[in-house]
């Protein structure tokens, strides 16, 4: 393979531009002008990064994007640790998103927790025919028999629910009825609406303004509020982030009052439009209530970063400015004490990693937030973009991430991004579980960068340290090295054999 | 600080030290208002008893931790298996994303598949656009030599009909007029994996031997003497069909393996990514129909793939995934005698050494209780082989196994004294499993990663046979098909066995007497 190794911007853009018009070219006519809308090369200086997103996914071409319901029942509520939540409809998608996303969290599984467990109401054909209505009625009765210790039941719907014209929030309200109130939610987030799993975040939000907060109006707190209350939102706790995360929140004076969603419970839902200020890692799948518990709370919302130590710092430090000196200073402090460990992991790490060339492809918030992990290890992200991201994360990613002449790829294909990595050839992929093998095959290191690989933490310094050393294992691995068949290779490999 | 940079700490440790551990306990404290601990205990306790027991069978409802997955998954598994074909799967994406993360899980390899993306606007007006940009899309972009074709529960509800909008699409120039586009209608509410694995062959046989969707004339079925080899949905197919192969090439046999994904699925890593490797030519699936007879490794994943096959005047026969000594004897028997092939005393070797094996090792097995689950042949064949060990099944549960299925095992555990007092549970699921476990206790389960859960909460080792296995790695490459297959079987069973002897004899001066140096 000939790959040119561009040297200055120019070239990288020029190198670019012609890639994505390479990967164009073999679509039908039609197909070929709505992705072209999808792929850019980022110009300094833009206030987006000029591609379309949040766009139905074009029929046939291998998108790696999920559903309503995965957005919902696999990251919203999924890991609410007290509640079951219900995957109501046939047998597989609750299946298949069987404790797959490693939402940690500490409980008595199938007594008080159940998070990795699989609820599912199993449909059958004759309840496509006659409908689901009865069946989920009597579930939620069998649930409350065995597992008397739960807190709340949840109602993921999927495709067929909608289809057949089940009536799922009467039958949640007349069992909340029955059950003295319990918290019952049904949440439409068939795997049909909307065009990603965006959609289902949306949908898992309002349902928990509708059925939690709405119901829970003017109910006591369990505590004494104090003046330095947050709660942490969109941290699903992957291998502990939240965990990681909640550590330094803690240790810089702020008291957190809940977990959103990862190790969550229903009390701590209830009790977060009490808190002072909300803290939002995970923009794309909780902007939505955040938003809504300043307009109806008062609540405040900021966005913040713990990838990386210099991320890290700057969002200890706007979190702070909301306080006052007291946590002011409790962020220096925080940062201080890090200091010596993250000098160190870069000490160490750096000059492994330093000019490596990255590539992301992922959901939610990271497709931007890690590039500055990386680059505080000396790496350069050259590739980056979003599963299901909307117009207002390429804005955050051009203003405040990406460099210029990043390729950038929304909902991108399995043919493209096969293309690209072939044709930039960089040193890292970061991407999922369904890419991890192709970019595997081809020779070239991959991350998971979902379910971290099935390590972590990755958030906080605690998180950093393990960052690191996951980088320097995957780049690093004596395994590349071996992949050239030494008997097939040209004259260059023997060239060198016979040094 | 916990975390050390000269020794990392990663989620294993982390999260043990004091400043997680107090932080925690903090959290749940204050915050979660948990229910006191002694109501927890309680309620761990009475989730143990046969009062909690008789409670869980009285489900009718709920389902719990199933021990299966839905019918598109089996017809991506066989589409996968045919030369340069793309699985494509007819409604939601979303889908298409579980199925392709199942098995990369699962076989720790890229599954390429693609959906038609339906949405809301398909399910009000129908997915034939879907289906005619879909198909034109992949045939330009992944140059298949074959589009295999199915459906996820929500292009069934809405009743879209793939014959005609696959006729349409071609109509519109999709794909060329010729190119091979089989289907097969797999509703996630009927069935199970194994049934999506039985349509969708029989979708891809009956496109090659009956006409082509009416497009061409039907084959005339000219016997020949090669026999026809049917896998069924099998985790172990990497190792499995290698290993039928070596064995149909050792007896010299005339074969043709339908759905050999046994490539696909093991793929080197040498610098290039094959989205397709191998797999049964399109040739080979259509002559198949000339063959002398079929044999089905599974009898339930094939229950109309083989009447179907049988109706074209193959003889068929079905196993239940066997395993052992007496299942594999019976195969190669029959293989022998359809193919009208002499078994090599290479075999009749592989067969001592299998004996061989189990008279060496056959002492610690010998009246250890198993609890097995699965699906309803790969039970089967566990259940048969474990009484061939001198070890007692007692409880076989198969969450797609149905009437037929638990009669079938009943008349396995009545003919030998190892089955006396065992049963099977066909439609339960792991929450079944897990009542059982406390109040039988059986000394050892088998069954695949979820099984995990099951052994943390009641102490009963898992043995990891199944589908499927996330959690260990390239087990999918050894066979248990065959004698040799048999001795892999038997060796994963000792080596936890062992183990688990080690591990409960190992505190010094107190239990270490027992922790044999050799066993």
């Amino acid at each position: 393979m000939s790959v040119s190794t561009p040297t200055d911007i120019a070239e990288v853009k020029e190198r670019n531009r012609a890639l994505i018009q390479e990967v164009l070219s073999v679509y039908p006519e039609k197909t070929a002008k709505r992705r072209a809308k999808h792929l850019n090369v980022h110009e300094e200086g833009k206030s987006d990064c000029g591609v379309k997103s949040n766009i139905k996914s074009i029929p046939g071409v291998m998108t790696i994007r999920g559903c309503a319901y995965a957005g919902s029942k696999g990251v919203v509520w999924g890991p609410i640790k007290d509640m079951i939540h219900i995957s109501h409809g046939p047998v597989g998608c609750g299946q298949y998103s069987w404790a797959a996303r490693r939402n940690y969290y500490i409980g008595t599984t199938g007594i008080d927790t159940f998070v990795t467990m699989q609820f599912t109401s199993d449909f059958q054909e004759k309840d496509i025919v006659f409908g689901g209505d009865k069946k989920l009625a009597k579930l939620i009765d069998e649930i409350q028999e065995l597992f008397p210790l739960n807190k709340g039941i949840s109602v993921q719907s999927e495709c067929p629910i909608g289809l057949i014209g089940d009536d799922i929030e009467a039958v949640s309200k007349a069992k909340s009825k029955e059950y003295g109130g319990k918290t019952i939610v049904p949440v439409r987030c068939e795997g049909f609406r909307g065009v990603s799993q965006s959609l289902g975040h949306h949908i898992a939000n309002d349902a928990i303004r509708d059925w939690v907060f709405d119901k829970n109006e003017g109910k006591e707190l369990a505590f004494e509020p104090s003046p330095y209350d947050v709660a942490i939102i969109g941290d699903y706790n992957i291998g502990g982030d939240a965990w990681s995360s909640r550590i330094l929140l803690e240790e810089m004076g702020l008291r957190v009052i809940a977990q959103w969603s990862g190790d969550g419970t229903i009390a701590e839902l209830e009790a977060t439009p009490k808190a002072k200020l909300n803290v939002l890692h995970c923009y794309r799948s909780m902007n939505y209530i955040s938003r809504h518990m300043e307009e109806k709370y008062g609540v405040p919302w900021v966005e913040y970063n713990f990838f990386g130590p210099s991320k890290i710092e700057e969002s200890l430090r706007k979190i702070a400015s909301y306080f006052d000196e007291k946590i002011q200073a409790g962020a220096e402090a925080v940062i201080a004490k890090y200091k010596a460990l993250t000098d160190a992991v870069i000490a160490k790490y750096k000059p492994r990693l330093e000019g490596k060339k990255v590539m992301l492809y992922v959901g939610g918030l990271r497709p931007r937030h890690v590039i500055g992990a990386y680059e505080d290890l000396g790496m350069e992200v050259v590739g980056t973009g979003y599963e299901f991201g909307h117009n207002d994360d390429y804005q955050r990613t051009a203003q405040h991430y990406v460099k210029d002449g990043t390729l950038i790829y929304d909902d991108v294909t399995g043919y493209e991004f096969e293309k690209f990595v072939e044709k930039v050839q960089p040193d890292l992929v970061g991407s999922g579980i369904k890419e991890k093998y192709v970019f595997q095959k081809m020779g070239v290191p991959f991350r998971q960068m979902h379910s971290w690989d099935y390590s972590g933490p990755y958030h906080g310094y605690d998180g950093f340290a393990i960052f690191a050393r996951d980088m320097d294992m995957a780049i690093n691995s004596p395994v590349w090295k071996f992949t050239p068949t030494p008997w097939k290779q040209e004259g260059e490999f023997l060239a060198i054999a016979a040094e | 600080m916990p975390q050390d940079v000269e020794k990392v700490k990663d989620h294993f440790e982390l999260f043990r030290g004091e400043e997680y551990t107090t932080m925690l306990a903090n959290k749940r404290e204050q915050f979660e208002n948990t229910h006191p601990a002694a109501e927890i205990e309680r309620v761990t306790q009475w989730a143990k008893t046969e009062e909690y027991k008789d409670l869980n069978f009285k489900r009718e409802a709920l389902t719990i931790n199933p021990a299966k997955a839905c019918q598109p998954l089996g017809a991506v598994f066989v589409a996968v298996g045919f030369e340069g074909t793309i699985p494509f799967v007819h409604g939601s994406q979303g889908c298409v994303a579980y199925y392709r993360s199942h098995f990369s899980r699962h076989f720790k390899e890229p599954t390429s598949c693609v959906s038609s993306s339906m949405t809301e606007d398909a399910a009000v007006f129908g997915g034939l656009n879907n289906m005619i940009d879909g198909l034109a899309n992949t045939y330009s972009m992944y140059k298949p030599k074959m589009i295999a074709v199915s459906t996820t529960c929500m292009a069934e509800v809405i009743g879209d009909d793939l014959n005609a909008f696959i006729k349409t699409a071609k109509e519109k120039g999709s794909v060329p007029e010729e190119f091979d586009v089989p289907f097969a209608h797999t509703p996630a509410f009927v069935g199970s994996h194994i049934t999506g694995y039985d349509n969708a062959m029989k979708g891809v046989l009956e496109h090659f031997w009956d006409g082509k969707a009416k497009t061409v004339d039907k084959l005339v079925r000219v016997p020949n003497g090669k026999i026809n080899f049917l896998g069924g949905f099998d985790g172990y197919t990497v190792g499995n069909t290698r290993e039928v192969k070596r064995i149909f090439d050792l007896m010299k046999v005339e074969y043709t393996i339908l759905g050999d994904n046994s490539d696909v699925w093991d793929t080197p890593t040498d610098g290039e990514f094959r989205m397709y490797d191998g797999g049964t030519t399109l040739e080979d699936a259509a002559n198949a129909v000339h063959a002398k007879a079929t044999i089905s490794m599974q009898e339930y994943c094939t229950e109309k793939t083989l009447p179907f096959i049988a109706a074209h005047g193959q003889e068929t026969v079905a196993f239940n995934h066997p395993i052992g000594i007496e299942a594999t004897d019976k195969f190669v028997m029959e293989v022998a005698r359809l193919a009208g092939v002499t078994i090599p005393d290479a075999l009749a070797k592989e067969r001592g050494r299998l004996v061989d094996a189990i008279a060496d090792s056959n002492a610690h097995i010998h009246g250890k209780k198993f609890a097995i689950y699965g699906d309803p042949d790969l039970c089967y064949g566990l259940a048969q082989f474990v009484m061939e060990l001198g070890g007692e099944p007692v409880v076989v549960l198969s969450t797609n196994g149905g009437k037929a299925w638990e009669k079938k095992m009943q008349a396995l555990f009545d003919s030998s004294p190892f089955g006396v007092g065992c049963k099977a549970y066909p439609g339960k699921d792991l929450w079944h499993m897990r009542s059982l476990l406390f109040t039988e206790k059986p000394d050892f389960l088998i069954g695949n990663t979820y099984g995990k859960f099951l052994e943390r909460d009641t102490g009963v080792p898992l043995i990891r046979i199944g589908f499927p296995i996330f959690d260990r790695h390239h087990k999918h490459r050894y066979p248990l098909w065959g004698y040799q297959g048999a001795l892999n079987t038997l060796v994963t069973i000792l080596d936890r066995i062992f183990e688990h002897m080690d591990a409960t004899t190992n505190v010094a001066s107190k239990t270490d007497y027992s922790y044999d140096i050799i066993r």
